[in-house]
């Protein structure tokens, strides 16, 4: 029984604002967990977990190991190389596989949007996206709202930028989402061919100037450049890139205020974000990968949990 | 529950009105067939002769498809040519004309011959529309006079368009010494690259790669300015933006031959449709935005759009359960084509006589068909609809192998009670 007013975690265009506000609250408190000699607590004892990635990743799929192995629940990791998806016919047959073996909570990354939504339909089990696609990413999203509000207490009325590539990004779109929801403005900045078409429809405002976004932001989250992801060469070069979207330390130093970096990671240094920026007091990038684990204990805690514990757990 | 059944002697169908869309005109009185031919139209005495009462119903001529996947030659797993003609007949069909599907295309006078010989043994007619090119690979021209003496009614490489305009226009020019029109799909291979859904907020927000009006428009531009040049005869098939019909209408005006379609789906459907990541409602082109629907609504009443085709495409459920971006384009359409199009237009103020001319004068004219007239001595080719009829779309109203269908559970206004193609009845007695 979920807290939330959703069964499943698909995205965070479904979630409302106390669904944010709770995992949010219950991410704190999975915080200090992780701060115990002992970090380990027996909340999803003897529920099942099935990790499926059926595209690469590392720090995700980290991420929700460790969030699910501290919440002491059983896990199972599968893995498919995209090549083998390119047919398109597995993705049904895998799952139901999986799903015959009665498996309480599925944790899937896949290269289609739409694939967690499509899975709701065959299994029972409590689906988590960690990824579809360049749809959402609403975990990492969560993560960075909670880092947002660690920083600055709220949300409301905060500026935040996201820069980059945004078309090919599944970040942006849950991070427009759930930041609109708690009341904080969103820019997208980046070379205007990389900035998905109407996306001024879902209220937020777009600027190709770099300046004008960080003169603008209180935080900004930095994509990652995908050049895996484009297929034909959107980005005439590194050094353009750098030249006019790369976040260096002499851009950050010559504004008014200071604005807080964010990036979800894996970094290109030298290219969207300068090492001394990652590395600098701007940057709150680990506390992101920290609070990453704490958010996803929250996640599956609320979605997997049992809801009597879960509400004795929230009222202290 | 719709049955077969043969007509054999004499028949009356009485008490229906009798529409003529070739000459647009209501002919009075009851209608006799005797053993497959029109036998008379008048004031006939019913003693002693079979009598299907048509009371409520128009009595019109046999509707034709431009265009149906078939899937023959091949497996028979997702349609047959008999499963295809059931379908075609609950529709209303006595004519379809199959496209050639890229694994195995009809690209020789043999696969031409093939289709014909096959469509000797079915109630209905399937004409066949050969290849553009051989394998559909857009660099040999398909042996077109051999080919239309077979048979053949138009070109196309089906869903591979022509990439390279100078092959288009060779094309063009050689086609139009036999004068049947070829259909070149309009698709930017290169804009489409990918795309799976109209390109807008929705594509956005489904994290799909969008499919952009201009990707349709620019293929229709072109292909119209080869075909003013070699004076050729182009069919657009599946208009499917505003951008696209203002260029059709331009050179309309421009006296170039230029005929055009729409599908029932996008006539009934916008873009919301596949927002819940349906693969049903995946189909080429895509579903657009309402104004675009709108669009090809007035393009129907102006008549820059002449005819619908069905564009019947079956897919196994196992391909539609794919993800999105690998389940096929496609939608079934032969059993609802008629319904949902007339439930759609009759609220735009179109007339069921405008109607009924988009399944049969329009097509007929598009493609230069000989077609069976309403008029004594010719071979039965009717349709029965009943204008009034509510009903639900169903899965028992599918005849296709597939199920691929985006109407299902639609409410229609309007139902193909009848279709008489010879002595062959299939429909509700």
């Amino acid at each position: 029984m979920s807290i939330l007013s959703t069964k499943h975690f698909i995205g965070l265009e479904e979630a409302t604002k106390k669904d944010i506000e709770t995992l949010i609250d219950v991410g704190y408190m999975f915080k200090e967990v992780l701060d115990r000699p002992i970090k380990k607590v027996p909340s999803l004892t003897g529920i099942n977990i099935a990790n499926l990635f059926f595209e690469n990743s590392t720090r995700t799929k980290l991420s929700f190991e460790l969030a699910e192995k501290r919440l002491s629940a059983d896990v199972i990791n599968f893995s498919a190389s995209s090549s083998s998806l390119n047919k398109g016919e597995t993705f049904k047959d895998t799952v139901q596989n999986i799903h015959a073996m009665k498996i309480d909570g599925i944790v899937m990354r896949h290269p289609t949007p739409g694939s967690c939504l499509q899975l709701t339909k065959y299994v029972d089990s409590v689906i988590i996206n960690a990824g579809d696609g360049s749809h959402e990413h609403p975990t990492q999203a969560m993560l960075d709202i909670m880092s947002l509000h660690e920083k600055f207490g709220s949300l409301s009325g905060l500026k935040v930028a996201i820069i980059g590539d945004i078309l090919h990004s599944r970040v942006a779109l849950s991070n427009i989402y759930g930041l609109n929801k708690m009341g904080a403005e969103v820019m997208l900045c980046g070379p205007a061919h990389l900035i998905p078409p109407f996306i001024e429809d879902l209220d937020v405002s777009v600027s190709h100037d770099l300046n004008e976004a960080l003169d603008w932001a209180d935080a900004i989250n930095v994509l990652r450049i995908q050049r895996e992801r484009m297929g034909i060469g959107l980005i005439p070069s590194v050094r353009e890139y750098r030249k006019f979207f790369g976040i260096t330390n002499k851009r950050l130093s010559a504004l008014k205020n200071k604005i807080i970096v964010m990036h979800p990671g894996p970094m290109n240094r030298g290219v969207e974000i300068d090492s001394d920026v990652a590395e600098g007091d701007h940057a709150i990038i680990l506390d992101q990968v920290l609070n990453g684990v704490a958010v996803r204990m929250s996640i599956l805690y609320c979605l997997l949990g049992n809801e009597k514990d879960i509400k004795k757990n929230e009222k202290k | 529950m719709r049955k077969n059944k043969v007509l054999s002697g004499e028949w009356v169908l009485s008490n229906g009105k009798i529409y003529d869309p070739y000459q647009n005109k209501f002919l009075k009185g009851d209608l006799l067939i005797n053993n497959g031919k029109i036998h008379k139209i008048g004031t006939i005495n019913k003693k002693n002769i079979n009598v299907i009462d048509c009371s409520g119903t128009i009595i019109t001529s046999g509707f034709i498809d431009v265009r149906s996947h078939f899937r023959q030659p091949g497996s028979g797993y997702n349609e047959t040519m008999k499963s295809g003609v059931m379908a075609a007949m609950a529709g209303g069909y006595t004519t379809v004309c199959v496209m050639s599907d890229t694994d195995k295309p009809l690209d020789s006078p043999e696969s031409i011959k093939y289709i014909i010989d096959k469509s000797k043994e079915l109630p209905i007619s399937i004409l066949p529309i050969g290849s553009l090119s051989v394998n559909h690979k857009g660099k040999e021209l398909c042996e077109f006079g051999h080919m239309v003496q077979e048979g053949a009614v138009a070109f196309s490489d089906s869903e591979i368009p022509i990439r390279n305009s100078q092959f288009l226009r060779y094309a063009l020019e050689y086609c139009n010494m036999y004068n049947i029109p070829i259909i070149n799909y309009s698709k930017d291979i290169d804009m489409s690259h990918e795309g799976v859904v109209n390109e807008s907020i929705i594509s956005t927000q489904l994290g799909l790669k969008g499919l952009p009006d201009m990707s349709e428009s620019t293929i229709v531009f072109r292909d119209l300015m080869i075909a003013e040049k070699t004076q050729g005869n182009i069919h657009i098939a599946m208009v499917s933006t505003k951008q696209s019909i203002d260029i059709i209408r331009g050179f309309q005006k421009k006296g170039v031959r230029v005929s055009a379609e729409a599908t029932p789906h996008h006539i009934v459907f916008n873009e919301n449709a596949v927002s819940h990541y349906n693969t049903n409602a995946k189909v080429y082109p895509p579903l657009r935005t309402e104004k675009n629907r709108k669009a090809i609504i007035n393009a129907i009443k102006s008549k820059v759009i002449s005819c619908i085709a069905s564009d019947h495409s079956p897919h196994s459920s196992e391909d539609k359960e794919k993800d999105i971006k690998h389940a096929p384009f496609g939608t079934i359409g032969l059993e609802s084509a008629f319904s949902a199009s007339y439930t759609e237009l009759i609220k735009n103020n179109l007339e069921v006589t405008d109607i009924i001319k988009l399944f049969t004068s329009g097509p007929k004219d598009a493609f230069h068909l000989n077609t069976e007239l309403i008029k004594i001595g010719s071979n039965v080719s009717l349709t029965i609809i009943d204008p009034n009829k509510d009903w639900t779309f169903s899965e028992s109203d599918i005849y296709s192998k597939s199920q691929n269908s985006l109407m299902l559970g639609m409410k229609f206004k309007g139902r193909v009670e009848l279709t008489i193609s010879g002595k062959n009845a299939f429909g509700y007695f």
